[in-house]
């Protein structure tokens, strides 16, 4: 019996020491500093999650083949642990307390979707992890005072804002009528709050509101309502199933609207999908590759676009560009904190007032971008090929913005 | 309540028009479901997701430069030896067990057909064009999409050829005698085993043309097809079993209704009321059967 008891002692102890040097050498093991991620490689996120990978792989490879991240005056490159969090919330959470407490990770970078950052920021929170992510714009993550998290986007409710603003702009300054419709999920509700706000203060007023159950797929209803209300603007935001669908069947029901504005354009690939018939569509955009911003890894954002489309074989989304600047965001705080205590790094965190390819980069309290305006682009179609073109806001503008639309009879 | 609707006629007539041409062809998938549930005493969960397959078929037609209005003959081809292979695999088992299993089989291959069109077609929600334009009424106060109509018209057809097969053909006779009596039709020679591989690949070929009319018309992505599935029972639930006029006129009622409590109470509330009318219906079907007096002898 002694001699049993004494066996599941050491096998236990065993246990312990190897546990213990996992968590201690995890977060830095010999030259390498190992971040964690759950992204979404399989389920309903997986065409997004695939981007948000390649964004980080691209910056990761980047900054270890540009000399790496320098602490203490040595050098160290950066590697991720990917787990697949299956588009699941559940999942994630479970993944992120797996890499933080069994393979050790100190450093997180964020998932996919507004719905699964909310879902791991909890257990970062809990553990003082610093996390920092490109995926999650939802205002709500912003408002939970968390200290860890921080986000390179810029919150949901800035998404159509300026849409509202340039229509009034184009009315003269006089409040416009505003048709809106939005899915029923965090993140559009996010967006409607945004348009809402920007309603009230230029004294616009609502005509349409339309809220999307998730499964819709047909909005005849809503669209047989714009065209006996006449409303100055239609806002919609339904991810990238919802500007499809409002473009296929605004083109089919021949909806004239002066403005129509969305969100996920280039998600849903709107332009190569729809052609033509999505001329005019105007876009909220987190970042577009003709903004001239700069930095020494990507130069700027057509290098980057020209950079990631010759590693990937496709032209990066914005999903890609700004989870490529979360590992920016890392090197620049890692360096400045000249430290691997979480604490310190995390501080380092809120302290970043940056520029990257991507647009510049500074923490507000709750943790959202405060330094980037969110951009519009309109869809412009040549002789059948269609581009997105950004019109606002107008320090960035390559095109004048086309308003009003021209009616269906003229197109 | 926003009254809107009833306040121009033009939105009238476009609530009517939408909801009848979409019930059309909800009623198409439902008497598919009617079929095999009438036959094989299984209520099939993966419905939608035959739908979208199907759909699938003709996106991928549509990216190889072909018209996907052809995906109405293609579709239902492969669509139907689809519905003969999962049958083979798993139905077979499930058939003349307890009707809960036959919804757990059902519910798996629904959940199994997402995830492997989910890694075969990526997670993009995807739309083929048919360009088929529009048609202006009242003064282009309403319109209504050709693909819509076209929909419509093929829904209408594939009933009407569905129904003289079943009445003239020895496999659609062989099919209703089985519904009637399995265990007679057996006596008799029929052989039922062939008879519910067909009547399982029957139905998803029909799923097969209404994913294909569903490609032109709305969007498709591989988590799309519960609507489908919750909708045809619905229309079923109403219609009754092997009542094809009676799914056609339910299809399309459900449809006009969604239309209006779309307008009406606002477009969040447009898949509750559906459930809500289902839970009435059930209702009053248990209290029409509770008024009919049945003793065990």
């Amino acid at each position: 019996m002694k001699k049993l008891y004494r066996s599941i002692l050491s096998f236990v102890s065993v246990l312990a020491l190897v546990f213990s040097f996992g968590t201690a050498n995890a977060k830095v093991e010999g030259d390498t500093i190992v971040l964690g991620a759950a992204v979404s490689l399989t389920g309903k996120y997986s065409t997004n999650g695939e981007h948000t990978k390649n964004g980080y792989d691209l910056a990761v490879k980047r900054i270890n083949d540009m000399g790496g991240v320098k602490v203490g005056g040595k050098s160290y490159k950066f590697k991720v642990i990917y787990y697949d969090d299956e588009s699941n919330s559940k999942r994630a959470a479970q993944l992120a307390e797996r890499l933080i407490k069994q393979d050790g990770v100190k450093y997180m970078l964020g998932p996919y979707s507004s719905g699964l950052t909310k879902a791991i920021a909890p257990v970062t929170e809990e553990n003082k992890v610093p996390m920092v992510e490109a995926n999650g714009a939802s205002r709500s993550l912003f408002t939970k005072g968390y200290k860890y998290l921080f986000a390179v986007l810029s919150p949901a409710n800035q998404y159509l804002e300026v849409a509202i603003d340039l229509a009034v702009e184009k009315n003269g300054g006089k409040p416009v009528r505003i048709a809106q419709a939005f899915e029923q999920d965090a993140f559009s509700q996010d967006v409607r709050i945004g348009v809402m706000e920007a309603a009230e203060r230029t004294k616009s007023k609502i005509v349409i509101d339309d809220k999307l159950p998730k499964e819709l797929n047909d909005m005849a209803a809503t669209l047989a309502k714009v065209k006996a209300v006449k409303p100055d603007v239609l806002v919609v935001s339904g991810h990238s199933k919802g500007a499809l669908t409002a473009i296929r069947q605004i083109s089919e029901m021949k909806v004239d609207v002066p403005m129509l504005a969305m969100t996920h354009c280039d998600a849903s690939k709107l332009a190569a999908q729809h052609g033509d018939k999505s001329e005019f569509a105007l876009c909220a955009s987190q970042w577009h590759k003709t903004l001239t911003y700069k930095d020494k890894f990507f130069g700027d954002g057509m290098k980057y676009d020209a950079d990631f489309t010759k590693a990937y074989g496709y032209a990066p989304p914005y999903q890609a560009a700004e989870s490529s600047a979360a590992l920016l965001v890392y090197k620049d705080a890692f360096e400045r904190a000249n430290s691997f205590d979480t604490k310190k790094v995390r501080d380092a965190l809120a302290k970043t007032e940056m520029q990257t390819f991507y647009g510049n980069i500074k923490f507000g309290s709750g943790g959202q971008n405060t330094a980037k305006p969110m951009v519009l682009f309109q869809v412009m179609c040549k002789s059948g090929k269609c581009e997105n073109v950004v019109v606002a806001p107008t320090k960035w503008a390559a095109a004048e913005l086309i308003h009003p639309i021209p009616p269906w009879s003229k197109r | 309540m926003d009254f809107l609707v009833f306040q121009i006629p033009a939105l009238t007539a476009q609530a009517i028009l939408d909801g009848v041409l979409l019930g059309i062809l909800f009623a198409l998938i439902a008497y598919g479901m009617a079929l095999q549930w009438g036959v094989m005493n299984i209520i099939n969960i993966a419905q939608g997701e035959l739908v979208i397959m199907g759909g699938y078929i003709a996106y991928f037609m549509y990216q190889a430069g072909i018209h996907p209005a052809w995906g109405i003959f293609v579709s239902p081809v492969i669509m139907f030896f689809v519905g003969v292979i999962i049958y083979k695999l798993v139905i077979n088992k499930v058939v003349d067990r307890d009707m809960f299993i036959s919804i757990l089989a059902t519910f798996g291959i629904s959940i199994l057909m997402m995830q492997l069109m989910n890694f075969g077609f990526g997670s993009d929600v995807v739309v083929a064009q048919s360009d088929f334009g529009t048609t202006m009424l009242f003064n282009n106060s309403v319109t209504l999409p050709n693909s819509k109509i076209f929909s419509a018209v093929v829904s209408i057809l594939c009933a009407i050829v569905l129904t003289i097969y079943m009445k003239k053909s020895k496999l659609g006779r062989a099919i209703r005698a089985t519904a009637q009596n399995a265990r007679a039709a057996k006596i008799l020679g029929v052989d039922t085993e062939k008879v519910y591989a067909s009547t399982f690949g029957i139905n998803a070929a029909l799923c097969g043309v209404a994913g294909a009319l569903v490609a032109i018309t709305f969007t498709l992505h591989p988590y799309v097809g519960l609507p489908y599935t919750v909708r045809s029972f619905m229309i079923v639930i109403v219609a009754g079993l092997g009542n094809l006029p009676g799914v056609a006129i339910s299809g399309m009622s459900l449809g006009v209704f969604e239309e209006f409590a779309d307008y009406l109470l606002g477009t969040e509330f447009r898949i509750a009321t559906v459930f809500f009318l289902l839970v009435l219906i059930l209702l009053y079907r248990r209290f029409k059967l509770a008024k009919k007096r049945e003793y065990l002898k």
